[in-house]
């Protein structure tokens, strides 16, 4: 049943959350850590079970895949909710520390890929 | 009278109505990708585009802080596009992902993202210092806002920092998601981002997850599910570390 899908997701969405503040309790801080990070390991392992009695059957897994596909619409209703207007009227400090962060931040991507590629070759 | 109706009608069925929003937002820049940049730039980072474009729009009639969710008719799209919906299909992306890439990973996407925080933060405090700040709580909830635009105003709270340099905070990190969302399809190819296991690496490095949902999904969607899993991490990664370890360097730097 398609609901089974939905009704899963659903389950590893509201129990990473729960683990991912109960996390940033524990260190002493206001903020989730990590809870959907975990909701998604979560879902992964349910996917990726061994055992045949724990498989979901196709219509099960449509109901989380109708979610999957959904993502890409739901990231652009984010784009058009954002305070656009915010970011770009808040003077050029703001600006140039978002700008500079980023470029500085994509640098790093070859140069960790390539630091961690080359110790799994060593193995 | 058939407007007034009409509103009503979209304004009491809200989702229904971001629904066709997004769906014809996305159909034009789909056409748009196919017909003008002969697919090279990807039909999603247009509709991206077009929905900043749009929240802009938005913000501009209203004065809101939710870009065009703030217009009556169109408030479904701040509950399609509000963390709720983002959290649980970006979940829903993992289905089916590859846990070896995942294995493999573990040690430098844990790193990555601790060198993320550490990087934008020192970044965002170098430009508040070039900017004229000398006091190490603004300088410090500015390099935090630099990580996301939750750390800023968790540190600033944290430190009391005073309201106007926590909005500064906000914006830097605002600039940061959207410059993620519109950036990484162009520059994608030039750094490597093309396989999971760079993915991961990109989104702890990066750490807004809004940026990082939309800049994957306008590059390939199928990468999708590993940058979100590190950069979900991040914010809570500098909510600690922004407001103590970091605080205490810029404290005895200055």
């Amino acid at each position: 049943m398609v609901i089974y899908g939905v009704a899963l997701l659903s389950f590893c969405m509201l129990a990473g959350i729960f683990i991912g503040e109960m996390i940033g309790k524990a260190i002493g801080i206001d903020a989730n850590v990590g809870g959907v990070g975990i909701a998604m390991l979560m879902l992964i392992i349910f996917s990726n079970s061994p055992s045949k009695r724990y498989q979901l059957s196709s219509i099960t897994e449509s109901g989380v895949n109708f979610w999957s596909a959904m993502y890409i619409p739901i990231v652009v209703a984010m784009a058009a909710k954002q305070n656009v207007i915010a970011a770009l009227s808040s003077g050029w400090m703001a600006i140039i520390a978002g700008i500079l962060a980023v470029i500085v931040s994509f640098l790093m991507i070859p140069l960790l890929a390539k630091i961690s590629r080359g110790q799994s070759n060593d193995y | 009278m058939i407007t007034d109706i009409l509103v009503e009608i979209l304004t009491t069925n809200s989702i229904i109505t971001a629904f066709i929003f997004v769906g014809l937002l996305t159909a034009i820049s789909y056409k748009f990708s196919a017909h003008f940049t002969k697919g090279y730039f990807h039909g999603s980072a247009i509709a991206i585009i077009l929905g900043l474009i749009a929240a802009y729009m938005g913000g501009f009639i209203t004065h809101g802080d939710n870009g065009i969710a703030d217009i009556g008719v169109f408030s479904g799209v701040g509950i399609l596009g509000g963390a709720m919906f983002r959290d649980f299909a970006i979940v829903a992306t993992a289905f089916g992902a590859d846990l070896k890439a995942l294995k493999n990973a573990g040690f430098i996407a844990a790193a990555s993202v601790v060198i993320g925080v550490i990087l934008s933060f020192f970044v965002g405090a170098f430009v508040a210092i070039a900017f004229g700040y000398n006091d190490a709580i603004s300088i410090t909830t500015i390099g935090a806002g630099a990580a996301t635009y939750i750390v800023g105003p968790v540190t600033g709270t944290a430190l009391s920092a005073g309201s106007e340099v926590i909005a500064l905070s906000v914006a830097a990190g605002l600039t940061k998601s959207i410059i993620v969302m519109v950036g990484t399809p162009i520059i994608a190819s030039r750094v490597g981002l093309n396989n999971p296991h760079s993915a991961l690496i990109y989104g702890g490095l990066m750490g807004t997850t809004s940026g990082v949902a939309g800049g994957l999904a306008a590059t390939d969607p199928k990468l999708v599910p590993y940058g979100a899993m590190t950069a979900t991490f991040y914010t809570g990664v500098g909510c600690l570390l922004a407001p103590s370890v970091l605080y205490l360097i810029i404290k005895a730097i200055m």
